[in-house]
């Protein structure tokens, strides 16, 4: 149970400067996102003179229109779309039976080893690069899309928020009495661990795929112009048509609907994951 | 008789069987079940990492592929450069202009956000919008919004009678216009981790401040901060070692890429992919990338042992209020 409360103990609701303050962020949060709606829906004309803009134009859709034609976007789409649903998934199945192992079963080493993943987040494995791509290049996977997978098969973070919820979350005695009834390691994690860590998992998810979907990097030294992922095609955009930001603008715009109705839709559950993980992190 | 006791036989030796099978099923699981995350952290982590070492004391062309051994030659060659040391000031200029105003900002809005607000969820939610448009997206958006000729920014300044300023020409200007960017996305984020670190702050030790006569802003600085204090510490090792490596923004701050004409806004990662991939030098784009790993590794380390001095020294005073918050409640 958590009581509300405000600083200095006061429960009443606060005065109207706090609310000031917000809409003042929330302005600045959103704001930069609006703007790229708006210049994204003028023509080249009206944006190369002095004096500012402050309705959406309507050439939004000839603009997406372009942008569609000159770089490979529905390309773009699919590859965000499938690598981001990949590795989420990958990285929930792999962390859920790890954390479930680390939460809950014994085995020897088992504090040692937890303290070595959790140690691996510090480390900062983008710099490892030049032998990754050497290694894809051997494998002959730079421009395939599972290059842009592997790597993000499972993280450190995803086994250490699935340990921590599964500590709480899922009851010794749950397990020891299907493990009585003679269920196998896989049967008792599959018919108690996995149900117990689904709002975790759902979460972490979330994230993986956010991540995912929103990593530059590594796609865009590892896979061809020509089958990229989004923000690979947006920086091929840009490349392109710096001349006309109206154009660049609209392409920004078609790139981030998806996750922004994403983000409608599940916001609230994002929300409420980070405020979990720093209370438990 | 007899065909009972061998069917007996058979059961208590298949009853052994399913026992030894249980028996290592329970040994072997576990590791079985953690065994994906150290197969893919050894090939994608620490593979790479330790190979990375190798690979700088070789000639190693992208093309080519493995020269002669060099010793540490690359090392000096690219100690030698002055984009090296550019790059490594302009790493170093952005992560700090871009670090300690989200903190600070973070924890003033969530501080706010702990407010007993009406609609929470929508104020809470407004706030981490951002967090889900890419960096690609947020850099090519605030590169217009900071165009040096028509940018909202410098039209703004001029209307209240400034001069333009050349934001992707000046140093210090294209870097405070990245870490902008940086700081529109993660600001909200890091605000909703302190809002949980304040929220977690048990309310009888607000109680006991309110009695000892603190007023808002003390009880704010003398109990709240301090106990957040661990959570301070790892949003700033976080950001220190995202930071340091920071590439999208000032890769897509200009069409080409590189930093600039004089490299004002290259950063160490985009000097490693110059090196890397422009340069096809693998052996100097794998020495920078030890060089800068040793520095986030040092940074992280001093991160840690500064805050764990504060943390020591400002432990004393706040030992006072707890004990009496618990006597009075």
């Amino acid at each position: 149970m958590r009581k509300t409360r405000s600083i200095g103990g006061h429960d009443r609701r606060p005065g109207f400067w706090v609310y000031g303050v917000l809409i003042a962020v929330l302005v600045g949060s959103f704001f930069p996102i609006w703007w790229s709606f708006l210049i994204g829906s003028q023509d080249a004309a009206a944006i190369n003179k002095n004096g500012m803009i402050f309705v959406p134009g309507g050439n939004f859709f000839a603009n997406a229109a372009t942008v569609i034609d000159s770089i490979p976007f529905w390309n773009a789409l699919l590859n965000s779309i499938i690598v981001s649903s990949a590795v989420a998934l990958s990285v929930v199945a792999f962390s859920t039976l790890a954390g479930y192992a680390f939460a809950k079963l014994k085995f020897r080493g088992r504090e040692g080893l937890l303290v070595f993943v959790i140690a691996t987040m510090a480390v900062p494995t983008q710099l490892g690069i030049v032998p990754l791509f050497i290694v894809m290049s051997r494998l002959g996977w730079t421009g395939s899309l599972w290059a842009v997978i592997a790597p993000g098969l499972v993280t450190a973070f995803g086994v250490f928020w699935m340990t921590q919820y599964l500590k709480d979350a899922l009851p010794d005695e749950l397990i020891e009495a299907v493990r009585m009834d003679g269920a196998s390691m896989i049967r008792s994690f599959w018919h108690v661990g996995l149900p117990a860590a689904r709002p975790a998992a759902a979460m972490l998810a979330l994230f993986a795929f956010i991540g995912t979907w929103t990593n530059f990097f590594w796609p865009f030294i590892v896979l061809d112009p020509g089958n990229p992922t989004l923000p690979v095609a947006l920086q091929q955009l840009q490349a392109a048509y710096y001349v006309d930001y109206s154009l660049v603008l609209s392409g920004v715009v078609l790139s981030i609907i998806p996750l922004i109705v994403l983000f409608v839709f599940l916001g609230k559950q994002l929300v409420a994951g980070i405020m979990q993980g720093a209370v438990k992190g | 008789m007899t065909a009972a006791t061998e069917v007996d036989a058979r059961a208590i030796r298949r009853i052994a069987f399913n026992h030894r099978l249980s028996h290592w099923d329970v040994k072997l699981s576990p590791y079985l079940y953690i065994s994906p995350f150290f197969i893919v952290f050894a090939l994608i982590g620490l593979f790479p990492l330790g190979y990375t070492a190798w690979v700088s004391l070789h000639d190693w062309n992208l093309i080519g592929g493995q020269g002669d051994f060099v010793g540490l030659e690359n090392f000096q060659t690219v100690l030698a450069q002055p984009y090296f040391w550019i790059s490594l000031r302009n790493t170093f200029s952005i992560f700090l202009l871009s670090a300690v105003p989200q903190v600070i900002a973070a924890i003033a809005i969530a501080a706010v956000l702990d407010f007993n607000l009406r609609g929470k969820t929508f104020w809470r939610m407004g706030v981490l919008l951002p967090y889900v448009v890419a960096p690609v997206a947020v850099a090519l958006i605030f590169n217009d919004l900071f165009g040096d000729k028509y940018g909202v920014i410098n039209q703004l300044l001029n209307t209240v009678g400034l001069e333009s300023i050349r934001w992707h020409v000046d140093v210090i200007p294209s870097h405070f216009a990245i870490a902008t960017m940086v700081n529109f996305r993660w600001t909200g984020y890091n605000a909703l981790i302190f809002l949980a670190a304040m929220q977690a702050v048990p309310r009888d030790y607000y109680e006991a401040a309110i009695i000892d006569g603190a007023g808002r802003w003390r009880t704010f600085w003398s109990l709240t901060v301090p106990l957040m204090r661990p959570t301070i510490i790892f949003v700033i090792i976080t950001s220190t070692i995202g930071g340091l490596q920071i590439f999208d923004e000032p890769r897509m701050f200009d069409q080409y890429g590189q930093g600039g004409a004089s490299r004002q806004w290259q950063t160490l990662t985009l000097y490693i992919y110059e090196l890397g991939w422009n340069q096809r030098n693998f052996g100097r784009a794998s020495a920078v990338s030890w060089l800068l790993f040793l520095i986030i590794i040092l940074i992280a380390a001093l991160n840690f042992y500064i805050s764990r001095k504060i943390s020591a020294t400002s432990d004393k005073a706040i030992k006072v209020r707890p004990i009496k918050a618990r006597g009075i409640s």
